[in-house]
Formats: structure tokens, C-alpha cells, sequence
């Protein structure tokens, strides 16, 4: 079953602006979905459309087979969403806002209360508990967003840039949290800027750009997809003017860096026998890039 | 109603009364000072120069319209706050993506500003206690007239929240339409003290409709007739509940 279906999404905005122009998606249950697109792309249209907040001008959605036009409550109960900007009243307290949110989908007060503490909990929250919104670190502010997403224990959970502007080790933190939901069956959909992320994360990705999505496909098909690979190797040498080679590029970056992009399925060895003959070793080697990054830019510029 | 719509009601309901008490410096304190220096001042100082109205020495014949007059500012300033505030901090969303009808909104909302305006009416009565021993000719119009003056007020607080874009959105309707109306509707004087024409041209004042049921709860003495003041509070009620539901459906304000 597809836990999100959208056919000939269309959004105009009164402003005249058209932010979709036809978006058609399919997301199979139990997914980890990656939605990528430049800013203004939209990515948070179509989820503001899909949680009600925006109206749409013309298309169908479905979750979990539930038409949103014939029955939007039902629809909604299955759908938690963590949205780019905070969104809770800065003056209420952590365990209020989570509580309360349970409270909007019927959920009685004792049941919020233990769901609150779960995930409270498993996000590093509970000892926060009783502080307002407002004295939390950004950080705490958008786990807080997550706990609050899942109260309901939804089905399918949306994240619109969740890991924006949180440091490195508590993003890595989120990922793990994020990848064990999803093991245990919930289909997450996920918008991000850091491709690193989606390139973790996600087993299917779309790309979005200028409001139709003009890639959907695993992840695994989408790098396949890359015909060239860039290396960077710490390498020790007289000149690093390296003779040209066929299907390799050199570009010397300093004295002791080289930067080697060359075509797939070309043998490294090749290139470390040509930079041998050189008189130059090869101390180290690392990618340069992350792959899909390099995908990304080639499709929406 | 179902249970699930009265957890999502109750859940609102108590979200916008914690407020209240927790913000009580704001909320509570200053209507009780304002009111208590209208004691003071009209009843006392002023009051003991003039002659009764119908009766009644002038200090209980306001009682009734400052307790009223507190009651309407504050339903009213409540929810048009509270709501505008939600959307400020935008964490109206938290009730839009959430399966909870439109009418729990309203009422959620709306059960602030009567919470709100009870509150404050209650604590004035106390307030005037000090000065005056007020009659009590009948509990039921009285806690009738009350209810039904905030909730309507708070109904239209509501609407006022969901049309504002900016703080000075949410001051404009009680400045100018309000607290003039207010003052006009016969909290003061008694109507029938005023010339035809002017007794004619009051008669258009909803609010002194409101005044005079309210304090014939106390008094027993009214300028109209109770039952048209009943009526008309009905009436403002499912028109202005029916409004704050065809704006919500229709995401005036909240939806892009």
C-alpha cells in the first residue's frame, strides 16, 4: 500500500505565483523518502498541502488510501509533521506543548502523558520537561518539534528540514533516531538541504525543482546515474604539473594536494601507475564530494 | 459529541485557561484596580453628592454596568489576544494538522474568554462588596446575562483575532466601537433620564440591552424589556458562532 499518493498536485497562490505545477509521487508504506529541491523549489508546499495548511488548487492526495477531499480527520490521524520553522508558543512548557498536541488528535490525558514521556525520553527531553519552550537550544527546539510530530504515534512522519541548523554530533544523533523509526515500521518523508543527509537516510529520492519534480527514483539507480567520481590525494612530489591522461582529469590543489576526477569504471590503478611515473607518491585518498550533491547540481541547474 | 471532540475541547479549553492564571498579572490585576477607582471615584466621591436612580442609590445602580463593562472588555480582549497570539507564534498550526473540528476551535477558544470574563466580573462583585451591600433580586437573569454577554464577546474577540495581521489589528474594535458603546450603554445613567430622541438613537445599542438585563438580575428594575435583551444575545450568539465557523472553513487568516 502507498502510504502517500499526490496526482496532479497543482498550486497557485493568490498571489498569482504558481508553486506547483503538476506534482505526481508515489510513497510506498515503510519507506525512508527523501524530497530534495533548491529553496522556493515546492518542498514546503506540498507538504503544507498535504497537512491542511495550505489549500490546494487542483489534484488529489491520498494516505493510507484516504482521500483528503472525502476525509480529511482520518487522513490526518495517520500523519505527524515536524515543520522547518518552530511552531509551538515560546511561554508554554516542553511536556504542555507535547501533552496538548495528543490532546488535538483525542487522545485522552494519561495516554498523552505516557506517549509524551516516550518520546520525550528517547529524545534527550525528558530532564526538559518542565522548561519553557523559549529557554531550549535550537537544538532542543527541533527535537522538541519531533516529540511533539510522533505524540500520536502517526504512520507516516514528515520532516521539513529537520536537522537545519543543528550541530554535527546531535545531528548524527537525529539520523540514528529517525533511521530506528523507521525499522519499526513508520514511513518517514524527509526534505533536506544537507544531500549528505538524503544520501544517508533515504532509500527513494524525488527532486523538485520549479515546482515539478523532475527525478524519482531509489537511491541506489540515482547514483548509479553519476558517470564521474572526484578524489582528493595527499600525495608527496617535485611538481604536481601532472602529464594529461585519458578520461582523467588532474587539478593540483597545493603543494601536497591533487584533485583526480575520473570517469566510472576507469582502474585506479591506471592513475596511481601514471602519477607513479611522475615520481609522485601517494600518501592518502579521500572522496571530495558527496555523490549525490554532484546529481543534484546537474539536474536543477 | 464525540469523546475524542471533547478531549480536543478540553484540551484547548484548559490550554487557554492556564494562560489566564498564568499571565494573571496581565489577565486579572488591572481590570479589578480600573474598576475599583470607578468605585471609588463615581461611586463614592461622585455618588454621595447625587440623588438615587429608580430607587436604588446611585453606588448599586453602577454596580451592576461596571461588573458588566468588565466583563465585556475582558471576554472579548481575551480571545482576540489569545487567538491572535497562536497565530503570531504560529502554533495555530498545531490545532490545524491535528483532526480537531473547526467548532472545537471556536469553542476552545471562546471558553477562555468567558473563563476570562467571569473571572474578572466575579472579582469586581467582590470589589464592590466593600462599598455597597448589592441586592441579589434574581441569581438566574443575572448568571444568565453574565454567560451569555462573554460568550458572545468572546465570540466576537474571535472573529476581531482571526482578521488581524498586526498588534494594533487587535486594539482598533475596542478603542473605537467598543468601550464607546460601553460607556453609552447606560452603565452610568439610566436611559429613561435621557431625551426621546436620544432614548430612541440608545435603543440601537445592543449593549445596553445586555446592562439592563444584568442588573435587573440585582435590582429588579429595568429601562427594557428583559426578554429582548435575552433574545438578542441568542441571536448574536449562533450569528456570530456560525461567522467564526464559515472563517475558520474558509482558513481566512490562518490558511495559505
Amino acid at each position: 500500500m502507498n502510504a502517500l499518493s499526490i496526482k496532479g498536485l497543482h498550486k497557485r497562490y493568490q498571489s498569482g505565483l504558481e508553486a506547483l505545477k503538476s506534482i505526481t509521487l508515489d510513497v510506498s508504506e515503510g519507506e525512508f523518502f527523501g524530497l530534495l529541491g533548491p529553496n522556493g523549489a515546492g518542498k514546503t508546499t506540498t507538504i503544507g498541502i498535504i497537512t491542511s495548511l495550505v489549500t490546494k488548487t487542483d489534484g488529489k492526495i491520498k494516505v493510507f488510501g484516504i482521500d483528503i477531499d472525502e476525509d480529511f480527520s482520518s487522513a490526518k490521524r495517520q500523519i505527524g509533521v515536524v515543520p522547518q520553522e518552530f511552531n509551538f508558543s515560546i511561554f508554554e512548557r516542553v511536556e504542555d506543548i507535547v501533552c496538548q498536541q495528543a490532546g488535538y488528535y483525542g487522545i485522552g490525558r494519561q495516554q498523552a502523558q505516557q506517549n509524551c514521556e516516550k518520546y520525550l525520553r528517547q529524545l534527550g527531553l525528558w530532564e526538559k520537561r518542565h522548561t519553557t519552550a523559549r529557554e531550549l537550544s535550537g537544538g532542543m527546539k527541533r527535537r522538541l518539534m519531533i516529540a511533539r510530530g510522533l505524540v500520536h504515534e502517526p504512520r507516516l512522519l514528515i520532516l521539513d528540514e529537520p536537522t537545519a541548523g543543528v550541530d554535527v554530533e546531535l545531528r548524527r544523533g537525529m539520523w540514528d533516531f529517525l533511521e530506528e523509526l523507521n525499522r519499526s515500521g513508520r514511513t518517514i518523508i524527509l526534505t533536506t538541504h544537507y544531500l549528505e543527509e538524503a544520501e544517508k537516510l533515504c532509500s527513494r529520492i524525488a527532486i523538485i525543482a520549479d515546482g515539478r519534480i523532475i527525478e524519482n527514483a531509489t537511491k541506489r539507480d540515482l547514483l548509479k546515474k553519476l558517470d564521474k567520481e572526484t578524489f582528493v590525494l595527499d600525495v608527496k612530489g617535485e611538481d604536481l604539473q601532472i602529464s594529461p591522461m585519458d578520461q582523467v582529469s588532474f587539478i593540483p590543489l597545493d603543494e601536497t594536494t591533487l584533485e583526480v576526477t575520473i570517469t566510472k569504471g576507469q582502474s585506479l590503478n591506471r592513475v596511481f601507475e601514471h602519477l607513479g611515473s611522475q615520481g609522485i607518491e601517494v600518501d592518502s585518498m579521500r572522496n571530495k564530494t558527496n555523490r549525490l550533491e554532484e546529481i543534484f547540481m546537474e539536474m536543477v541547474e | 459529541m464525540t469523546r475524542e471532540s471533547l478531549v480536543c475541547f478540553y484540551t484547548i479549553a484548559r490550554r487557554e485557561t492556564t494562560r489566564i492564571f498564568r499571565i494573571w498579572v496581565q489577565t486579572l490585576v488591572p481590570p479589578v484596580i480600573t474598576m475599583t477607582l470607578y468605585f471609588i471615584v463615581f461611586g463614592s466621591f461622585i455618588g454621595s453628592q447625587l440623588s438615587g436612580i429608580k430607587g436604588f442609590e446611585y453606588m448599586a445602580f453602577i454596580a451592576p454596568g461596571l461588573i458588566m463593562m468588565s466583563i465585556i472588555t475582558n471576554s472579548y480582549t481575551n480571545t482576540v489576544s489569545s487567538f491572535f497570539s497562536t497565530k503570531f507564534q504560529k502554533n495555530i498550526e498545531e490545532m490545524l494538522v491535528s483532526p480537531t473540528p473547526n467548532w472545537v476551535i471556536v469553542m476552545g477558544f471562546v471558553s477562555g474568554g468567558v473563563v476570562r470574563g467571569l473571572s474578572v466580573g466575579l472579582l469586581v462583585s467582590l470589589v464592590s462588596l466593600f462599598f455597597i451591600r448589592l441586592p441579589m433580586y434574581s441569581f438566574i437573569y443575572t448568571a444568565v446575562f453574565a454567560f451569555l454577554t462573554s460568550f458572545v464577546f468572546a465570540l466576537a474577540g474571535m472573529i476581531n483575532g482571526i482578521f488581524a495581521k498586526k498588534f494594533d489589528d487587535i486594539s482598533i474594535i475596542p478603542t473605537f466601537v467598543i468601550t464607546p458603546l460601553t460607556y453609552l450603554g447606560g452603565v452610568f445613567y439610566s436611559i429613561s433620564l435621557l431625551p426621546d430622541f436620544w432614548q430612541m438613537v440608545s435603543k440601537a445599542n445592543p449593549i445596553i440591552y445586555m446592562i439592563d438585563g444584568f442588573r435587573f438580575g440585582f435590582l429588579g428594575i429595568s429601562d427594557m424589556r428583559v426578554a429582548s435583551g435575552l433574545g438578542m444575545l441568542l441571536f448574536f450568539a449562533v450569528v456570530l458562532f456560525s461567522i467564526n465557523l464559515y472563517l475558520l472553513k474558509k482558513g481566512i487568516g490562518i490558511r495559505s
